[in-house]
């Protein structure tokens, strides 16, 4: 009974990987600003692509996000870096991204984990028009806004589907 | 009844929270004018500031860069290519329905594109002009 309950155990391990790695749908307990805030501009990212330092540096930058001046009522900003601290991703797993440079916000295309996902994508499909660059998961991902990025679900620009 | 009142206040407060683009296009039009009497929005003058080119942002130098050229479609974010819904209230009824929201957007897209806050007479001719339509 043990063997078997071992067995089991084992046997849904990297299963359970996949599903993880394929479901980001978002944590519960999303304040409503996350949504219009964060995903009026871009994909309102699943928190669990930075880690929580990252995502501390991010919030206390937004006057300065990516060019554009983000900038948050204090109450607002601080609700939604809650939500992304307490939902960050693990550092073991995911790495830190850190600043690309001096003053510039942590990029969550940066991590180690994100780079080797992506690692067969080649560089000209992240400057597509349709693209515009590796942020812009729903490029691809044609079910991110829901949270699922199967590998079947992913269509490249041109419509070639990535299985094929 | 005396303890009623903030309490209809607050009803009152809520209740505004939604309107039309009309009622949104006149608080706009009053404040524009109070500095000319004679201001009347100009779905003319809109057409041309949508799509003027300002020199504020390389990126982004017109409300069309990210909106696109026709507001009654979707336009696509210059940045990240995040697709915008339309912004022509005739297409997309969500549009100019939360003041407090067409606020926000004024503040953060003027400051983006032209580098300065919009007045009022650009933002009423503006929403003439989306309420009207090439």
């Amino acid at each position: 009974m043990n063997a078997l309950r071992l067995l089991t155990a084992l046997l849904s391990l990297p299963l359970l990987g996949v599903a993880q790695a394929d479901d980001m749908r978002l944590p519960a307990g999303a304040p409503p600003a996350f949504q219009s805030e964060c995903g009026a501009c871009h994909l309102a990212f699943p928190p669990r692509l930075l880690v929580a330092e990252d995502w501390r540096r991010v919030m206390a930058g937004l006057d300065q996000h990516f060019g554009d001046n983000a900038s948050l009522d204090e109450p607002t900003r601080r609700v939604i870096e809650a939500y992304l601290v307490g939902n960050a991703g693990k550092p073991n797993k995911l790495g830190p991204a850190g600043p690309a440079s001096p003053g510039e916000a942590p990029r969550l295309t940066a991590t180690a984990w994100f780079k080797r996902k992506h690692h067969e994508v080649s560089p000209a499909y992240w400057r597509h028009a349709d693209v515009r660059g590796p942020a812009n998961c729903a490029a691809c991902h044609k079910q991110a806004a829901a949270g699922s990025y199967r590998e079947r679900e992913i269509v490249m620009p041109g419509g070639r589907r990535w299985q094929d | 009844m005396k303890a009623l009142i903030p309490v209809m206040l607050g009803l009152f407060a809520v209740a505004a929270q939604a309107a039309t683009p009309n009622e949104i296009l006149a608080g706009y039009r009053a404040e524009a004018a109070k500095h000319n009497p004679r201001y009347q929005p100009s779905a003319e003058l809109g057409a041309q500031f949508y799509t003027r080119l300002f020199s504020a942002s390389a990126k982004m130098p017109s409300c069309s860069s990210c909106h696109g050229d026709d507001p009654s479609r979707s336009g696509s974010h210059v940045v990240t290519g995040k697709a915008i819904g339309p912004l022509a209230p005739g297409a997309n009824a969500e549009r100019f329905t939360d003041p407090a929201k067409v606020e926000k957007w004024f503040r953060r897209n003027c400051g983006e594109v032209l580098g300065r806050a919009c007045s009022a007479a650009e933002k009423a001719d503006l929403i003439a002009f989306l309420m009207r339509g090439r």
